[in-house]
């Protein structure tokens, strides 16, 4: 997927945050020196927390960026509604300098525009479910029956109703986290920042939460820059994901990209243990018909079973079950390829760039 | 002194530097100004005198019922029982007992009144600011510690014997432990709660008031507590630059040795600070952990809300 910076809703280019108090000096001499973290730490005393961040969200992608604690990602998130202030580099909302705006133009980007979810929920704990929904739309000054509108329909969104005039603490952390949720989107804004949102949560609940906001995003279509330190979650929910380490982005891609292309081997140990069943499609692993020919001669296919290239390696092993043949992949009604079980088994494995050694 | 032959291992008693000497010229320096003090003193002596005024002209068995629902719904019925039964006790402790009482708690009401004025956004500030904090801490260290008798001369200098005078001395000793209190809340706050009211476009005063001020209030409160406990404990000192109430008595009944009396009129100051703490622990507490949602809810307010609402 390639963007053209134009419809990019968030345009992040060349971002630096150093924290310290001669944060100044150390960027100046990471710009000429080119001086690295360490380094930095050494002679500066400063901590390099993101270096050299660029990258563009789309509108209505959901853009994840994936990394261990430590790596920056909560600080780089934190960049979009500024509530960091970068040491150098620039960010992009719709077009708009985020650093360029003034405090009070930044206090009405992010009441209407920037919806955001935290890991720890943050909810107020002296306001109701409903007041907490409608925060940002209090901050704006709405009057009170406008603003209760407006909750409501993020609460039953999000599945509370009936919950509305309950206390934070009354609510188990998946509805805190559903509440948190709600008051991000109460507001309407066009992006939305996701802090480690479901991290917080136990495994089933995390899963139910993630199902929730998927179907919330595809309904609203919503530019979602999602934080994580879990990849399965950022291939489940991700369109493009990138990978954070020390305050660097790493590789940025489709979830299918990464797992099947890391970029060096700190990404590869990322990937190593992720099912590539549903990420990896019969377009990848099949082998050109020509090709295959060539090898085994001239074969008689009305009998295989038929994939299209978009099919996951899931659909291919249910194919493959019913059947001893290899599986003919056809586009548009014409045989482009076929994948035999080696190749799928292979593919399974994540092995997809070396298919021409499967049959030895 | 300074004749004394100087020794190196006691140099100390040898000199003299004349600190004493001239820090008393602040009693020069207040009675140079008092003029300019006295219509600033008549106008508070005014509002000490009204309120006083106010609470003995309300018949003692009104004020009491008053308080009782006062305590009921700030703190609950036991407290309101505890407060009924106390107040009736002081009052039977002498015929005068009830009116010096209420002198007392006029006194207190404007000191307390008038801390919270000066100490609510001094805390802000200090709770916000560590500059801040670090000036003002060692000033509180020193309100806190320094005895009473020192400040008291040159208070009397400045603005002359009587209720202002009295409430002033009051204030420095009871002040202290709001201000800490008010910063260590919003100091408290958790940091997330106020980050996402950021991230959500609140200014930094939406913050204070609707953020900050409101979950550090348990605290603040805490702080009331102190300095309302703080102040009843200053009434007999301040009662010796002639302020009425029962610190007078005690005060009174010591030059006397009246032991009786003594007795008596100091009962009734750990009265009306038992009295005071309940009440104001229980505003305290939230009315949630009561088991009760909204304020309105319980008490007698909500009896009478309960009341009306079934009526209609």
């Amino acid at each position: 997927m390639t963007i053209s910076s134009e419809d990019a809703v968030i345009d992040c280019r060349g971002l630096w945050k150093i924290f310290g108090k001669r944060a100044d000096e150390a960027m100046k001499a990471v710009q000429e020196q080119g001086l690295g973290k360490i380094e930095v730490r050494d002679q500066y005393d400063c901590v390099v927390g993101v270096q050299d961040a660029s990258f563009t969200v789309a509108r209505g992608e959901i853009f994840c960026i994936m990394g261990l604690s430590g790596s920056g990602k909560s600080t780089l998130i934190r960049h979009v509604n500024r509530l960091i202030d970068p040491t150098s580099g620039q960010l992009f909302i719709e077009g708009q300098d985020v650093n360029a705006l003034s405090a009070r133009e930044l206090r009405e980007v992010r009441a209407e525009k920037i919806g955001m979810v935290f890991q720890n929920m943050a909810l107020m704990p002296h306001k109701t479910v409903m007041d907490n929904v409608a925060f940002s739309l209090e901050v704006r000054g709405r009057d009170v029956q406008q603003r209760r509108d407006i909750a409501q329909h993020a609460i039953d969104a999000v599945d509370l109703n009936g919950w509305d005039q309950k206390y934070p603490d009354e609510l188990s952390g998946g509805m805190q986290q559903r509440v948190g949720l709600a008051r991000a989107i109460a507001a309407d804004p066009s992006i939305l920042l996701m802090d480690e949102p479901f991290s917080a949560l136990d495994p089933l609940i995390r899963r139910q939460l993630q199902d929730k906001f998927m179907t919330l995003s595809a309904e609203m279509k919503k530019t979602t820059l999602f934080i994580t330190h879990d990849l399965d979650e950022a291939i489940r929910i991700g369109d493009r994901i990138a990978i954070m380490k020390d305050g660097a982005l790493v590789q940025v891609g489709t979830p299918e990209d990464i797992v099947t292309n890391p970029v060096d081997d700190y990404v590869a140990d990322f990937v190593a243990g992720i099912s590539k069943l549903e990420l990896i499609s019969a377009g990848k692993i099949m082998e050109p018909v020509p090709k295959f020919e060539k090898r085994s001669g001239k074969v008689d296919i009305a009998a295989w079973p038929e994939a299209r290239p978009d099919h996951s390696l899931d659909d291919l092993v249910n194919l493959s079950i019913a059947t001893q043949h290899p599986i003919i992949v056809k586009s548009d009604g014409k045989p482009v390829g076929i994948v035999t079980k080696n190749a799928l088994l292979r593919g399974i494995q994540g092995d997809i760039d070396d298919t021409t050694s499967i049959e030895q | 002194m300074a004749d004394k032959e100087f020794n190196i291992l006691d140099p100390f008693s040898s000199v003299d530097l004349g600190i004493a000497e001239s820090a008393d010229g602040v009693k020069q320096w207040a009675i140079a100004n008092r003029d300019v003090i006295q219509p600033i003193k008549r106008f508070f002596n005014e509002i000490i005198v009204g309120i006083d005024n106010g609470l003995n002209a309300i018949p003692p068995v009104v004020m009491l019922a008053f308080m009782v629902l006062i305590a009921w719904q700030a703190a609950g019925r036991r407290v309101a029982i505890l407060v009924g039964v106390s107040m009736t006790v002081l009052g039977f402790l002498a015929p005068n007992a009830w009116a010096l009482a209420m002198t007392t708690l006029a006194i207190v009401v404007s000191a307390v009144i008038l801390c919270f004025i000066i100490g609510l956004p001094l805390g802000v500030l200090a709770g916000k600011n560590d500059r801040f904090e670090s000036i003002i801490r060692p000033v509180l260290d020193t309100m806190q510690t320094i005895p009473a008798f020192v400040y008291l001369v040159p208070v009397v200098m400045l603005i002359g014997i009587g209720n202002v005078s009295g409430v002033i001395v009051t204030i420095i000793f009871a002040l202290p432990p709001l201000v800490r209190l008010t910063s260590l809340g919003i100091r408290g706050v958790n940091e997330s709660v106020v980050e996402a009211a950021r991230a959500f476009g609140a200014s930094p005063r939406q913050i204070l008031l609707k953020v900050e001020l409101p979950l550090a209030t348990p605290t603040i409160l805490a702080g009331i507590n102190q300095t309302i406990m703080l102040s009843l404990s200053m009434v007999v000192i301040a009662s010796m630059i002639s302020v009425k109430g029962l610190g007078n008595e005690v005060l009174r009944a010591m030059g006397r040795l009246d032991a009786g009396k003594a007795l008596v009129s100091g009962l009734g100051i750990v009265i009306l600070a038992i009295v005071l703490d309940r009440i104001t622990q229980g505003m305290g507490q939230s009315g949630r952990d009561r088991g009760h949602r909204h304020w309105w809810e319980a008490g007698p307010v909500g009896l009478i809300l309960r009341l009306t609402g079934k009526n209609s």
